[in-house]
């Protein structure tokens, strides 16, 4: 639809540009006392929401046996090829079942979409709150079955970032007040 | 000049020295800080208590970095530049009185470093020398960009320098003088003596005009980084860098000065007679001093973080076609202002 656009004669008061200046400042001077938004990244950490889907974590069962039984779902999903998957029988019930030898997820190649975790028919595999995993080389961005199952650990119980957890994985400092 | 008066000059051209460089510190924390609270961000706050060493911090960083100087650039122009923009920041406050003359040690010692009769030209004169730094860094560099940084700067001087200093002239119409300690005489029978009173159209123009004069926004055409990369410092590095960094809180610091002994009673506290308290007049006036220059220069950043950059025409013509003509209207109204007052 069209818009009619009125045209606008100027006033005085606009023409001096004086007034205007003003609540230019004054708009700033507000922000002046505002509450940063900032988040003192290594200090404070962002909670993500439910939801986030960050890095992957192989379930457990309770017992501690994994869950995933190598169907190899989850890599036919994946879009960008990332999760590599070496099947065999396995060692408990006498090798009756499959079970991952080797699970390896190219995090470099991950576009973190979700797919593995939908394909899944044994919710196995899953997409946690996890966002800050970075490493110096490539071959460490390559994270496999065990690398995975610890990532189960940590995130099984609460949110990763909240401060229970914190103090566990990494040393942080006490915040710094601005 | 016996010992004891040689000793004074010595110690005030110090204290002036080191509170212009205190300031200009204290300027380049506030800026940061000042301009992340406005938008809502946090600004250095690691180095030190709350980051207040971040320019402590920022000065080592520049002392370290390599200090280059373009193949094909003029070096001894290119190393000149900056000093010829930071020597004239500093030595502009020479003239400005910053608090009552105090008596000590059996006589009686103003405090300003030199009172000079032409006061107000010395520092007029001076700020236009800065603008010989910029326009020479710019052509020195061999870039074009700093040129037209430089040339930009030039033009710009040209257009607000009238009407700053037509600006001026109503007021030494008013104090009758050139010195700026008369010009605060003036000022000083009571609250509604302060030229801002007297003069608001003389301090709106002076006030646009220090803008443009020290580079700063919503005049700092002469390095517009989105357009001109640096402008006329694209070129510079380390020290020099810092240098031209030092020069413009300088002469922001100065102006806001010079503004607040033309418009705001100097070190006048309002109210009160300073002479009648002894020292403690004296130090009272130079508080005064300092909070009315931290309020200009606050609201130097204020202005900056809040307006865009004039384009090139516009600033133009706000300097010729509006500033210029209401400038002499203003000197016209003095005038016979002063003329009716004087027949009766």
């Amino acid at each position: 639809m069209a818009t009619i656009i009125k045209s606008y004669e100027p006033t005085f008061w606009d023409k001096l540009y004086l007034p205007a200046l003003m609540r230019g400042l004054i708009v700033t001077f507000r922000h002046f006392f505002r509450r940063n938004v900032t988040i003192q990244y290594p200090d404070q950490k962002h909670i993500p929401p439910e939801g986030y889907r960050g890095l992957h974590r192989l379930n457990k069962f309770p017992e501690g046996r994994i869950k995933c039984v190598a169907c190899e779902m989850c890599s036919a999903a994946c879009p960008a090829d990332c999760i590599h998957i070496i099947p065999g029988p396995s060692p408990w019930d006498g090798g009756k079942e499959r079970y991952p030898v080797r699970f390896d997820i190219d995090l470099l190649r991950c576009i973190f979409c979700g797919f593995c975790e939908m394909a899944c028919p044994e919710e196995a595999i899953e997409l946690t709150e996890i966002y800050d995993f970075s490493d110096y080389t490539r071959d460490d961005l390559v994270i496999d079955k065990e690398g995975l199952l610890e990532v189960y650990d940590l995130t099984k119980d609460q949110n990763y970032y909240t401060k229970n957890n914190l103090s566990k994985a990494s040393s942080v400092d006490t915040p710094i007040d601005t | 000049m016996d010992l004891l008066g040689f000793t004074i000059i010595v110690v005030k051209v110090l204290v002036v020295f080191a509170a212009t460089m205190l300031g200009v510190l204290v300027m380049i924390y506030a800026e940061r800080r000042v301009s992340a609270f406005m938008q809502d961000r946090v600004g250095p706050n690691r180095v030190g208590p709350k980051g207040v060493l971040q320019p402590i911090a920022d000065g080592i960083k520049f002392l370290m970095k390599e200090d280059l100087v373009p193949e094909r650039a003029d070096k001894p122009i290119f190393i000149l530049a900056p000093a010829i923009l930071l020597i004239p920041a500093l030595m502009t406050f020479a003239v400005i009185p910053f608090g009552s003359p105090i008596n000590l040690f059996g006589r009686e010692i103003a405090l300003q470093v030199a009172d000079v009769n032409v006061g107000i030209l010395y520092v007029l004169a001076l700020t236009s020398i800065s603008v010989y730094g910029i326009v020479l860094a710019g052509w020195s560099s061999n870039n074009k960009y700093s040129l037209l940084g430089g040339l930009r700067s030039s033009a710009q001087l040209i257009s607000y320098e009238l009407a700053m200093g037509l600006a001026v002239v109503s007021i030494i119409l008013l104090a009758g003088s050139l010195r700026l300690n008369d010009i605060i005489t003036d000022q000083q029978s009571s609250f509604l003596s302060w030229n801002i009173f007297r003069q608001p159209l003389a301090f709106l123009i002076f006030l646009i005009a220090v803008y443009a004069e020290t580079n700063r926004l919503p005049f700092d055409l002469s390095e517009a980084e989105q357009e001109l990369v640096g402008g006329y410092h694209t070129e510079y590095s380390s020290m020099k860098f810092a240098m031209f960094f030092m020069a413009e809180y300088a002469n922001m610091i100065t102006a806001a000065a010079l503004t607040v002994t033309l418009f705001f009673g100097g070190w006048d506290v309002p109210l009160l007679d300073e002479g009648s308290l002894g020292l403690f007049g004296a130090l009272l006036s130079v508080l005064s001093f300092i909070l009315k220059v931290a309020f200009f220069l606050f609201l130097f950043i204020w202005v900056r973080w809040t307006f865009p950059r004039f384009r090139y025409d516009q600033l133009m013509r706000l300097g010729w076609k509006v500033m210029l003509p209401l400038a002499l209207f203003n000197i016209f109204l003095t005038g016979g202002y002063l003329t009716i007052k004087a027949l009766g």
